[in-house]
């Protein structure tokens, strides 16, 4: 027994503990922590919980300082010390984190009025919210503040002065309005930025940051969403058959136990109730043998109508978007000629999923898999709504370079000729001129700003469109159904028109694209971020009060829990696509050639190599010459399309790993089941086994000397050894497969006793006469499992 | 015993007990007195009022299976119906609830009780018999025509709905 006084100060009682006494100690001290950590998963009475505790504690606090061993003891009482202190801190960091979370009490009132699914589309605005003001931080504090701080303020340079020709109107708030005048040559768009290699006394290095940050954007969002995704699919698992448990489920996990209001639980009882009426129909009906030629040739027309309308859609965008470009050489244009193409792609947006919806009613698909459909095809118009949004963009610009070249020249003459007439005038050749005034030199057409301009009054008529949808959709609607209901001839409220319900995935698709946009357009204006942002802060006040006052809930409420990562991979295909056009300009097209970070160069990411070449220490320049050559790259590449071969074909053994498992699984509840039962086995293969073995009622009782060799050979059976069959036929063999031919030695007429189900190719045989009879005489079979 | 450490950490929760009867919940605990608020009382919070289940689940966390709640028995029920619960705690005490006649076991009875509350009686007798018969044939692995609490836990752990 270990010395009884703990108090170790001195070091003779420590010797009288030995070895064996301080591991034992030790083991002990680690179990009492252990029970204390999973004391949360116990479901005992908290009196208990809270007596074990304190007995736990106690214990653990008077022998853990006894287990350092001497002159190391006081270290290791320092250093539990310091892992309870730390302990302590993360647990109050995170209670902390908790309450900070911005937004919780709102959100769990929408949940408890809507359900879990509304309340997932907050949840996933405000994720979306903290991703973006991440971006904004790095896009702020990287690009714009050093670029106000440390640069040329406004008008000392002629790409940060509004020119000449514009300056009247430049105030004009229609002109702000299509962020032109003053709006264009501020911070907010590419074009402001000057290209000097180092400003400020920090020689900050601006054209890098800019370039690092709009790589850094696409970087930092993959990581999240990714990050997002993973920690998504391991809470939800799934990995359950969909229609193993139906009504199992049904009835224990349909209840929403967050549900505190009155009208929602009784929706929820409404849907509830439906949900099963539906399932005991589904149950009592079996398939139903409908006209097949007749729902297939529906499906097509369907499918067909739907990818004309897709085509029309786009064919349209394009169309306007020829058309904005012969506007703007116009002046005199109405306001609708102005905004005609945001205009349009936001009135596609609201008028076709409806229309959708509507032909899709010829699909007859069950409703789960029409949903997915339509999100899908939703997906589909959005996304052809972007790119040739985007195409067309790239015509305009392709424009714009060519109109370049004689600009900048035009723009060199002109200077040489303000040299030649300021010589003229003064006859003072030694005095040097001053330089032209900014507000004069002439500007070139500047396509990356341009493009900004583009994107940021796209979104900025995405928000009018979705705030005014909110807006009269909901709530004029809802004012309308409440007051004028007094004095109308049918029940507004009950029938038609009635209050609207929240459009979950409407909403959500709405929030990637915008999304999208946003990552599209942040390279070629740094405020667009910012402008998505305040975006998203408002969106979330609005929509919060709009839901609460003028929506009702679901008539049937259905899950989110799987949805969520269904809408995060959306995000993840989206965040490739925005950054395909992006990497395709940074590599391919020359900036422009008086405005923006990386004029002057021929491509953009040659400040790259600048960088290196000038910054970085020799060597780092030759080690990275050196990376880039191809002959190195191409063994990178390859070596990389291996180990995801690799990976692939890994995780698939996995997988069929995973399926056999749950296929034995399942069979051997089923032979459970029915052993119990004392039914006959629905599994066929034993089935057939059954079948095969020789009638079990004319075999005689056992006679006793025969147990000893049972014993022996019960013991025996469980190695697998082809060749030891030779004195003892009657060995009860384990089946192998490498066993040689058991005709020999006469059939193995029943199964082995340990060895769970699974094809027994050994029980085939029926051995000639001989066989048969010597295996009965061995008695009572045993037991089959 | 131990109220005033409960007290000490969710001063929160205390004061929800408390405003559910002020003259009958004292304010300190320093002589430990043994106060419970009857079940009438807990279900009238409104986290619990519009639950089906809120007698089975008072019931659950009392001691004398009446509804009884002392403040311990309250932070119980508090701290399981809790977001942050684990799984299998959350896995127990569903089973629990769920046990209408608090045998141990999930019998038909239960199940039919069960799907009334959820349904508010819509369901025509033979609808409720088919539906308890076939989630009864679903989870049933022993074949005792019983839920126990392994079957239970089999069938709910597969759930994708479950934690909420």
């Amino acid at each position: 027994t270990p010395s009884s006084d703990t108090d170790s100060n001195t070091d003779s009682e420590e010797e009288s503990m030995s070895e064996g006494e301080m591991e034992r100690l030790k083991e002990e001290v680690e179990e009492k922590k252990k029970v204390i950590a999973i004391m949360r998963n116990k479901p005992w009475r908290m009196k208990r919980r809270l007596v074990h505790l304190k007995e736990c504690q106690e214990f653990v606090d008077k022998f853990e300082g006894a287990l350092g061993k001497g002159k190391g003891r006081k270290f290791y009482a320092y250093k539990v010390m310091m892992t309870k202190k730390w302990i302590k801190f993360q647990r109050d960091f995170e209670n902390f984190k908790t309450t900070c979370i911005p937004w919780e009490r709102k959100i769990k009132e929408v949940e408890s009025h809507f359900g879990s699914s509304v309340a997932s589309y907050f949840i996933f605005l405000r994720w979306m919210y903290g991703m973006n003001m991440v971006l904004f931080g790095l896009t702020f504090g990287l690009v714009v503040i050093p670029e106000v701080l440390m640069g040329l303020p406004y008008g000392s340079i002629p790409r940060k002065t509004v020119p000449r020709a514009e300056q009247p109107t430049a105030q004009d708030y229609s002109v702000l309005m299509d962020f032109n005048g003053y709006c264009k040559y501020s911070v907010l768009f590419y074009g402001y930025y000057n290209n000097q290699r180092t400003i400020g006394l920090l020689k900050f290095r601006l054209p890098l940051s800019y370039l690092m940050v709009g790589v850094g954007t696409f970087g930092y969002s993959l990581m999240v969403v990714i990050r997002t995704m993973a920690k998504n699919a391991d809470v939800g698992g799934g990995d359950g058959d969909d229609g193993e448990f139906t009504f199992a489920w049904k009835m224990f996990t349909s209840w929403d136990y967050l549900i505190g209001n009155a009208e929602t639980a009784d929706n929820k009882y409404a849907s509830i109730t439906t949900s099963f009426k539906e399932s005991i129909v589904d149950e009592q009906e079996n398939q139903k043998d409908e006209n097949i030629h007749l729902r297939r040739f529906l499906r097509v027309l369907a499918n067909f109508m739907i990818i004309c309308c897709l085509g029309g859609s786009g064919y349209l965008i394009f169309f306007v978007v020829k058309r904005s470009q012969e506007f703007a050489n116009r002046d005199d244009l109405s306001w609708y000629e102005k905004n005609e193409l945001e205009l349009i792609m936001s009135l596609l947006g609201l008028v076709c999923p409806p229309l959708f919806e509507t032909i899709a009613e010829l699909e007859e698909y069950h409703p789960r898999i029409a949903l997915k459909w339509q999100l899908g095809r939703i997906f589909a118009l959005f996304l052809g709504n972007l790119y040739t949004f985007l195409f067309a963009l790239f015509d305009e610009v392709n424009n714009k370079l060519e109109e370049e070249v004689s600009i900048r020249n035009a723009s060199i003459w002109a200077q040489k000729e303000y040299y030649a007439n300021f010589t003229l005038y003064n006859n003072d050749t030694d005095t040097t001129p001053p330089p032209m005034d900014p507000s004069d030199v002439i500007r070139g057409p500047c396509w990356e700003t341009a493009v900004g301009i583009e994107f940021v009054k796209l979104t900025v008529s995405d928000i009018q469109v979705t705030y005014l949808t909110i807006l009269i959709g909901d709530f004029a609607r809802a004012v309308i159904v409440r007051f004028l209901n007094y004095c109308w001839c049918w029940d507004l409220e009950a029938t038609y028109p009635s209050y609207g319900e929240f459009d979950i995935s409407g909403n959500v698709l709405g929030l990637v694209f915008n999304q999208g946009m946003i990552w599209m357009g942040a390279f070629y204006a740094p405020g667009l971020v910012g402008i998505n942002v305040l975006r998203l802060l408002s969106s979330m006040y609005y929509q919060c009060w709009a839901v609460m006052a003028t929506n009702v809930p679901h008539e049937r409420v259905f899950k989110a829990s799987k949805s969520n990562n269904f809408y995060m991979g959306l995000l993840l295909l989206i965040l490739f696509l925005s950054l395909l056009p992006v990497v395709y300009t940074i590599m391919t097209l020359p900036p422009s050639f008086d405005c923006g970070p990386f004029s002057g160069k021929a491509k953009m990411f040659d400040v790259i190599m600048e960088t290196i070449d000038l910054d970085l220490p020799a060597f780092l320049g030759t080690l990275m010459g050196y990376a880039a050559n191809p002959g190195l790259i191409i063994p990178a590449v390859l070596l990389m399309v291996l180990a995801i071969y690799y990976l692939n074909s890994v995780s698939e053994a996995y997988q069929h790993a995973n399926a056999e498992l749950k296929k034995k699984m399942q069979m051997a509840r089923d032979e459970e089941k029915n052993r119990r039962n004392n039914t006959e086995s629905t599994d066929q293969v034993m089935k057939d086994l059954e079948d095969l073995l020789p009638n079990r009622s004319l075999l005689p009782p056992a006679p006793p000397p025969e147990t000893d060799n049972k014993a022996d050979q019960g013991g025996k059976s469980t190695k697998v050894r082809p060749g030891t069959a030779g004195k003892d036929v009657n060995l009860q063999k384990d089946v192998s497969l490498s066993s040689p031919n058991p005709n020999a030695r006469g059939a193995v007429t029943r199964p082995p006793g340990p060895r769970g189900p699974g094809p027994l190719p050994g029980n085939g045989q029926q051995g000639p006469g001989g066989g048969p009879g010597r295996g009965r005489g061995r008695g009572q079979p045993p037991p089959r499992r | 015993m131990f109220p005033d450490l409960l007290l000490s950490v969710c001063p929160r929760l205390h004061g929800r007990f408390h405003e559910l009867a002020p003259h009958l919940v004292p304010l300190d605990y320093t002589n430990q007195p043994d106060i419970r608020l009857p079940l009438a009382l807990i279900v009238s919070m409104p986290e619990l009022k519009e639950n089906p289940f809120r007698n089975r689940i008072v019931e659950v966390f009392s001691e004398d299976g009446q509804g009884n709640l002392s403040f311990n028995d309250f932070v119980d029920m508090f701290s399981a119906l809790c977001e942050t619960a684990p799984r299998e705690l959350k896995t127990i005490y569903a089973f629990k609830i769920y046990d209408f006649n608090v045998d141990n076991f999930l019998c038909k009875e239960d199940l039919e009780k069960t799907l009334n509350r959820l349904t508010k009686g819509e369901l025509t007798p033979e609808e409720v018999n088919l539906v308890c018969s076939k989630a009864m044939e679903e989870a049933d692995l022993d074949g005792d025509s019983k839920l126990s609490f392994s079957d239970f836990e089999n069938m709910i752990s597969k759930a994708p709905d479950f934690l909420r």
